[in-house]
């Protein structure tokens, strides 16, 4: 078996990538899509800590700093999806169009 | 002769996170999905681990594994998901969601296999006891304005999150 590079990691990350993409796209519950933009922002991480692998630690501190604006991010969504709920009732995407039109 | 054991761990922990990864967007049951996210997370913590970046794996497992679950299964308590789970889960948009993720991976594949040359050929020789000193001279020497910011950003974030998910008073 050959020995495991730097490629090898961005790979996965991109393919956790892909699947935190699909899933922001095609799921219709609020609160998976906001794991998928989890997913999506942990493929960034691996992406991160890879390359400081190669370079020097500064990918590490960055991948940190993108991990304090996820819980942000997912604490002020998740407050979203609470006002949400009980104005509407639900937690279905494709039922929020208050601004659409 | 290379060892073995880091090649079988890599795969066997990105098989883990994957496999997860997907069970995250095709369980009916959000609850299923945390779940399953809590296990993508804790293999991906192992993947850093592999990186040698234990402080990264510690912040991993105690923020996202520990923190953000509970605050995604707190609210998906709150939330009604009986009724949510007898509806149709995915949206009408599901097939162009998919190709366009499939030419997003097609790119991204397309643009580290072009781009490997520009590696660098082996990894830098990072003394594997000094982590946690080294990352943290970095956030407070050279990255100490945006450790602030940071901090401040999650101040803005609780106090949004409790003014929106408080109850009107009227």
């Amino acid at each position: 078996m050959a020995a495991i590079t730097t490629l090898h990691y961005l790979v996965v990350a991109a393919a956790l990538f892909v699947i935190g993409t699909v899933g922001v796209l095609t799921r219709r519950n609020v609160v998976i899509i906001l794991m998928s933009i989890e997913l999506i922002l942990n493929a960034v991480n691996l992406n991160l800590v890879a390359f400081s692998r190669l370079w020097n630690l500064q990918g590490q501190v960055f991948s940190i700093f993108v991990i304090a604006d996820a819980a942000a991010e997912a604490a002020v969504g998740l407050g979203i999806l609470i006002t949400f709920f009980r104005n509407k009732e639900t937690v279905n995407v494709d039922e929020v169009d208050l601004l659409k039109w | 002769m290379t060892p073995i054991a880091p090649t079988f761990f890599f795969y066997f922990l990105s098989a883990v996170a994957l496999i997860s990864a997907i069970l995250v967007i095709t369980r009916k049951n959000p609850v299923h999905s945390a779940l399953a996210l809590i296990v993508t997370l804790l293999s991906l913590a192992g993947l850093y681990l592999m990186l040698y970046a234990p402080f990264v794996t510690g912040v991993q497992v105690i923020v996202y594994a520990g923190g953000i679950m509970v605050l995604f299964l707190f609210v998906i308590m709150l939330v009604n998901i009986e009724r949510a789970m007898k509806e149709e889960e995915f949206n009408k948009q599901w097939i162009a969601g998919l190709i366009a993720s499939l030419l997003l991976g097609g790119l991204f594949l397309a643009v580290y296999f072009k781009g490997r040359a520009i590696f660098p050929s082996e990894f830098t020789k990072i003394p594997e006891q000094m982590n946690t000193q080294q990352v943290g001279m970095l956030i407070f020497q050279n990255y100490l304005l945006p450790f602030e910011i940071a901090s401040l950003l999650l101040l803005v974030a609780i106090v949004g999150a409790v003014v929106m998910a408080k109850k009107k008073l009227s």
